[in-house]
């Protein structure tokens, strides 16, 4: 029977239901975690004896870019990040090639044998969803899901002048719909509609060109919004002035914003059991956060500023960030943050490249290598490190490199490591620039995460933070069947042998998705479907009339007609609406 | 050192990916293994031993093993690539990407060679006798980094993009080369006895070009220092009197490429 099996004896981490290494075996049935299994199910059921082993759900990345067009320029532009990178096809899999960059094949195999199962694409333009779609729908065994990007988009801004909240949330609400996407994506809110005449943004109080709307409204307003309509996740932020020096106080006071809206969640949904309530509890999800928080004035006396947006999370329970770690070596930086892009161009003289997306948004695209010998990428370094160890709660962090950005997501294992091995750490302070050290106040913490903690940071928070944690995120019954099992013993585990670390991340000994093992020691045994979410969210009719009544006025100004804006169900695999604002 | 020696037993169509014929890969092993060794032809896998006849033996390890190649390898791409030791001797002409990532060893070629020869190449000697193709020790397509050391020898011509990108070691050319020789160069040596149609050094940041003959389109991003009398590059020399350039300051105002031209065959410069 496919989708049953059982994962005897492992110690396993399962942190929205408070298993703390506890030796269980989880049984799932059909695809999802149930309590037990009859002796009839048992004679069928597969058996993984994951003794000495740590069991953990599958692990969720709630912040990667990994579909659409920007990955795909990505590709095109560094045919070098593809030719030394590549595996055969075999009977099961597709061949594939790439690093930073991977074809979606290799990217959704690579991701499964490192045990993750869950995958959010961080940033869809809406006009280009189509083709998000399409590379979601071909990225074998990850379920999926992205996030729209509005924080620049024409009608918003419009309606949020005009103070009409009403409509802003009629037109987001059909924007998930029409492009089957599920949150809101804010990149350098009014900043990005400045570039398209060659110029930024860099208070919260400065007016963009036209729409006269500044940072600070934009990101009230979206962030209203979005608990209007009781979205499943919160604002995902990428904050203004991004990368550059002094831009933490820009990110804290952005973060403050939010500070007043409570989090209403309200999803129709079948929540799986969990000891901690699963709902979401935060009205801002700042994303790469290692990106946002450089303090000083240029890049010769730049230094860390992660400890004031630290103290500041930590005085307060609205906000959740993501890391964007940066662990050494080739990236390829990619954002709807068009200049930013241009400002890594000016500092590297690298290939980039940059696009308008019409009424709607931004990009840009540039290769990155992040080196041990240079002190501001030594410095982010250790950056990125702070802001999962220097913020307390680890309910407040989630584990990424803003993949491929900071680093591709297969240098996660290194990042885990460093979090969880002070010894790790010691020994990249021994190899970096000085900076590293004398910047940031990494060197004098002495924090090591367990793998709770990790759990905490790589599954249960990321599915929480979004909305997820109905299915994804833990092992309680109800859930998806989605486990990862790391050759790694608890009982024996410690923390200075990072080699064992390492070791033990980089490939899972099984990655099981809906109960069937999908990857074993690196291998793909199984290539079952996959689902995509969107969120499919309800406001009324006559609001709904309303608001179209402009977007079809406005229409003239697309380069498409507006019949064929929307992004059909049948470029979705399995599409899963998660209903929203439902009235009960 | 032991001969091992590979002999064409049939015209080759499709073109082989055969970065297994190496003396890394083919010491220790017996000629009946080396028949077995696959390369790619097209999307099949082949054992070498279906076009070549394969005698002789191989030493214990890369250093002591010679591979000699009987017949035109024209067709045969990437032979010697990522070679550490030992020696290679092409006794036709060499396909493409020959050499390329070579890290140590001998490389001998007595026929021509096509292109990306000893791209990215990082140590060793490569030896071209007769001429070479496009993109010697060149990066590879879309990177910026190619030819970090080592030395590659052309007694002939060769043509377009030598040395692009290259951070280090030499390429010797007996002939000329033909558009945009050392495009992006970031140090090394490039010395052209002959000379060379244009593009010299565009985009170049630092090392150094010299083309003794004429360059019949000088790029304009380069600025004259001075003339010199008589070149030498460690054992190398270049006699006659040379006209110094820096640049590319098309790029950058801080430029520090150095571009020599032979002052006898650019009396317009």
């Amino acid at each position: 029977m496919t989708g049953t099996i059982v994962i005897k004896n492992g110690h396993v981490f399962d942190p929205l239901n408070e298993l703390n290494g506890d030796v269980l075996d989880i049984f799932i049935r059909d695809g999802k975690v149930v309590r037990e299994l009859s002796p009839a199910d048992m004679k069928a059921a597969k058996v993984i004896d994951a003794r000495g082993m740590t069991v953990m759900p599958g692990g969720v990345d709630s912040h990667s870019h990994v579909a659409g067009a920007k990955v795909n320029a990505g590709r095109q532009m560094r045919p070098e990040d593809h030719y030394k990178t590549n595996t055969l096809k075999t009977d099961l899999t597709h061949s594939g090639s790439g690093y930073t960059v991977p074809s979606v094949y290799k990217q959704g195999y690579d991701y499964a044998a490192m045990g993750y199962t869950t995958v959010f694409e961080a940033a869809v333009p809406p006009l280009e969803a189509r083709h998000t779609h399409e590379e979601m729908r071909a990225t074998p065994l990850l379920d999926m899901g992205g996030y729209l990007v509005l924080g620049n988009n024409w009608f918003l801004m419009r309606y949020l002048k005009e103070g009409d909240f009403e409509k802003a949330a009629a037109y987001v609400a059909w924007m998930m719909k029409t492009h089957k996407t599920y949150g809101i994506k804010c990149v350098n809110p009014a900043g990005v509609e400045n570039w398209g005449w060659g110029k930024n943004i860099n208070n919260l109080d400065q007016a963009n060109i036209h729409f006269e709307m500044t940072p600070r409204e934009m990101i009230k307003g979206l962030t209203e919004v979005n608990e209007m309509l009781g979205m499943p996740m919160p604002l995902h932020l990428h904050a203004n002035n991004l990368g550059h020096p002094g831009c933490c106080e820009i990110t804290r006071e952005s973060l403050k914003i939010p500070a007043p809206v409570r989090a209403r969640q309200k999803i129709d949904v079948e929540w799986a059991e969990t000891k901690i309530d699963p709902s979401r509890d935060r009205s801002v999800y700042l994303t790469h956060l290692m990106f946002n928080s450089f303090a000083g004035t240029s890049w010769r006396d730049c230094e860390s500023g992660v400890k004031g947006i630290a103290d500041y999370i930590n005085s307060t329970d609205h906000v959740v960030i993501d890391s964007g770690c940066t662990p050494f070596g080739e990236a390829t930086v990619m954002t709807g943050d068009g200049p930013a892009i241009h400002d890594l161009y000016t500092l590297t003289g690298n290939k980039w490249s940059n696009t308008d997306i019409e009424l709607e948004c931004g990009s840009g695209v540039i290769p990155f290598t992040y080196l041990k010998s240079n002190p501001v990428h030594s410095l982010q370094w250790a950056m990125g490190l702070e802001t999962l160890l220097l913020i307390k709660d680890p309910w407040k962090t989630i584990m990424t490199t803003d993949s491929p950005n900071g680093g591709p997501f297969t240098k996660y294992p290194e990042v885990m490591t460093w979090i969880m091995s002070e010894a790790y750490r010691k020994q990249t302070f021994g190899e970096c620039h000085k900076w590293a050290n004398d910047r940031t106040e990494l060197g004098g913490v002495n924090r090591e995460l367990s793998l709770y903690d990790l759990a905490i940071l790589t599954r249960a928070n990321p599915a929480k933070t979004i909305g997820m944690a109905h299915r994804k995120g833990s092992l309680g019954v109800g859930a998806d069947g989605d486990v990862t099992v790391y050759d790694l013993d608890p009982q024996t585990l410690n923390p200075d042998n990072y080699e064992e670390l390492l070791r033990g991340f980089r490939q899972a000994a099984y990655t099981v998705k809906g109960g069937e093992i999908v990857a074993k020691a690196g291998e793909i045994v199984a290539v079952p479907e996959k689902r995509t979410y969107y969120s499919e969210v309800h406001v009324e009719a006559a609001r709904e009339k309303e608001m179209l009544a402009d977007v079809k006025e406005w229409f003239r100004y697309y380069t498409i007609g507006f019949a064929n804006y929307p992004t059909p169900e049948k470029y979705l695999e399995n599409p899963t609406p998660i209903q929203v604002n439902q009235e009960s | 050192m032991e001969e091992l020696r590979l002999t064409f037993k049939k015209e080759i169509d499709i073109k082989l990916e055969a970065d297994v014929i190496t003396p890394d890969t083919f010491a220790g092993k017996t000629a009946e293994e080396i028949e077995n060794l696959s390369v790619w032809q097209g999307p099949n896998s082949v054992p070498l031993g279906e076009f070549f006849e394969v005698e002789g033996k191989t030493g214990a390890t890369a250093e002591e093993t010679l591979i000699r190649i009987i017949g035109d390898a024209y067709r045969v791409k990437q032979i010697g690539a990522e070679m550490s030791a030992g020696r290679i001797e092409i006794e036709g002409s060499a396909g493409m990407r020959v050499g390329a990532g070579m890290k140590g060893g001998e490389l001998v070629v007595f026929g021509n060679a096509d292109s990306w020869a000893g791209m990215e190449m990082e140590g060793g000697l490569l030896h071209i006798k007769g001429d070479a193709g496009d993109h010697v020790g060149c990066a590879y397509r879309g990177a910026w980094h190619g030819m970090k050391g080592g030395r590659i020898v052309i007694d002939g011509s060769a043509r377009h993009q030598l040395g692009g990108g290259m951070d280090g070691g030499e390429i010797l050319v007996g002939g000329s080369v033909r558009h945009f020789c050392g495009i992006h160069q970031n140090g090394g040596l490039i010395a052209v006895r002959g000379g060379a149609f244009r593009g010299v050094g565009v985009e170049m940041n630092g090392g150094t070009i010299v083309i003794c003959g004429k360059i019949e389109r000088f790029s304009p991003g380069f600025e004259l220092t001075g003339t010199e009398s008589g070149l030498s590059f460690g054992e190398l020399e270049y006699e006659g009197e040379f006209k110094k350039f820096t640049g590319d300051y098309a790029v950058s105002k801080r430029a520090k490429g150095v571009l020599y031209a032979g002052a006898a065959k650019n009396p317009e410069l």
